[in-house]
């Protein structure tokens, strides 16, 4: 299993999104993605993306304006 | 074919893409979407960044479509290459600085590069005939397909029975027949078809998903490239034009002083890049100075930004001044008078 860290401090939506859609894509199965973030926006959104994909959000943390939000990487059929 | 077609759907988060894509996967077809991010689009940003926006329920609309419809959408970053399609449009610009018609041709190429590149069989769009003033017209429809290469592979569910069939008419992939003859600017027929799909929230964007369509953004642009001498921009550009007041008391240089906390919060972010004033003696906002200024311009800079202070009326505000690579110091300046603030000013 790889952990791998993607920064999106400082970006707003859907900037999170995409960053965290790139990152997964080179990522496999099992695979874990902490995504760093400022925008409250990522909250919702990061999580809206993993569902429609297949993915999973295990972590979800905030401390004042810094966010972290932890993925799953599942199964990728294309 | 004896494999499951499928399409990838251009979704914007609004309706007529949502029925659409719909519309198709009812037919049995596999659809992804994909929504492309160009930097002007509406939603996201300005909500995060202006506090009032923050009570409004936060979403994104494009991703919501998405799992309204249980399919997969693939966001794409095209800021770099979008810009020429802002900056050099063939088809020219709408009522504002508003590429439509080059916008349109530029995503279904995207659309189509992807298509090709994940075995995708045709796109979907949400287009109807005479919905827009500039690219959904009779006569400009025919244009997107043949200019973005997609040609027959490019199906609109919503107005198919007004066109010629497509190739995923003739292959059998989706039926005509059970496709739409949607014409015109009303939307009763996009809204009963909603209800029949059992949609009964959707976005139903006022002014279009794009700040280029805005009035008031794009004399800030065009503003922006006069004074630049040069018809270009950088993300940071186009993002600080969303935000806070732009006021241009003088031709070389203009302040954007923030309305509010969220705001001042978004231009602390390029503090390092740009001189800038706050009032030290009273709250007020943090503005950005953008140009070159003077003793005497940072003397109005300074009165301007006191105006819009807690200190508007007191005989004396102090205003920092940071200035890259040079020592901070403060003015004591007398706010100006609103008579004194010219409407020309603002942009």
């Amino acid at each position: 299993m790889t952990e791998a860290v993607v920064d999106a401090r400082n970006l707003l939506c859907p900037l999170p999104v995409i960053r965290t859609q790139d990152a997964v894509e080179r990522m496999q199965p099992g695979d874990r993605l902490q995504v760093l973030c400022t925008d409250p926006g990522a909250l919702h959104d990061i999580p809206a993306w993993c569902r429609v994909h297949g993915h999973r959000i295990i972590g979800s943390e905030q401390h004042d304006r810094n966010i972290t939000i932890t993925v799953a990487v599942g199964e990728k059929d294309n | 074919m004896a494999e499951q077609p499928k399409a990838v759907a251009l979704i914007s988060g609004g309706l007529d893409s949502l029925l659409a894509a719909k519309a198709v996967m009812e037919q049995g077809v596999h659809v992804e979407g994909i929504n492309f991010f160009t930097g002007f689009c509406v939603e996201g940003h300005t909500h995060a960044i202006r506090k009032k926006d923050h009570k409004r329920p936060k979403r994104n609309n494009a991703l919501w479509v998405a799992e309204q419809l249980g399919i997969k959408l693939h966001i794409i970053d095209v800021i770099e290459e979008y810009k020429d399609v802002v900056i050099n449009p063939k088809h020219g610009y709408g009522a504002n600085l508003n590429p439509c018609l080059d916008c349109k041709i530029f995503m279904v190429s995207k659309a189509h590069e992807w298509l090709k590149s994940h075995g995708f069989d045709f796109i979907i769009t949400g287009e109807v005939i005479g919905q827009r003033p500039m690219s959904q017209r009779r006569d400009t429809m025919p244009v997107v397909a043949r200019e973005s290469g997609a040609d027959d592979v490019l199906l609109r569910p919503l107005c198919a029975k007004n066109l010629p069939a497509t190739r995923a008419e003739r292959e059998g992939w989706v039926d005509r027949d059970a496709l739409f003859d949607f014409s015109g600017r009303t939307r009763s027929p996009q809204m009963a078809l909603a209800a029949q799909y059992g949609f009964e929230d959707y976005a139903q964007p006022a002014g279009g998903c794009c700040f280029l369509t805005d009035k008031q953004y794009s004399v800030k642009l065009a503003d922006l490239w006069s004074t630049r001498g040069e018809r270009r921009y950088e993300f940071d550009d186009i993002m600080l034009l969303k935000v806070g007041r732009h006021l241009r008391p003088r031709p070389h240089f203009k302040l954007i002083i923030g309305r509010e906390e969220g705001e001042n919060r978004f231009l602390e972010g390029y503090r390092k890049q740009f001189t800038h004033l706050k009032p030290v003696t009273h709250s007020g906002p943090l503005a950005l100075l953008d140009g070159l200024a003077d003793d005497d311009d940072l003397n109005l800079a300074a009165r301007l930004v006191a105006r819009f202070s807690q200190g508007r009326d007191a005989e004396q505000v102090g205003v920092e001044i940071v200035m890259p690579d040079v020592q901070p110091r403060i003015l004591e300046v007398s706010p100006l008078p609103p008579g004194d603030v010219q409407q020309e000013w603002y942009l």
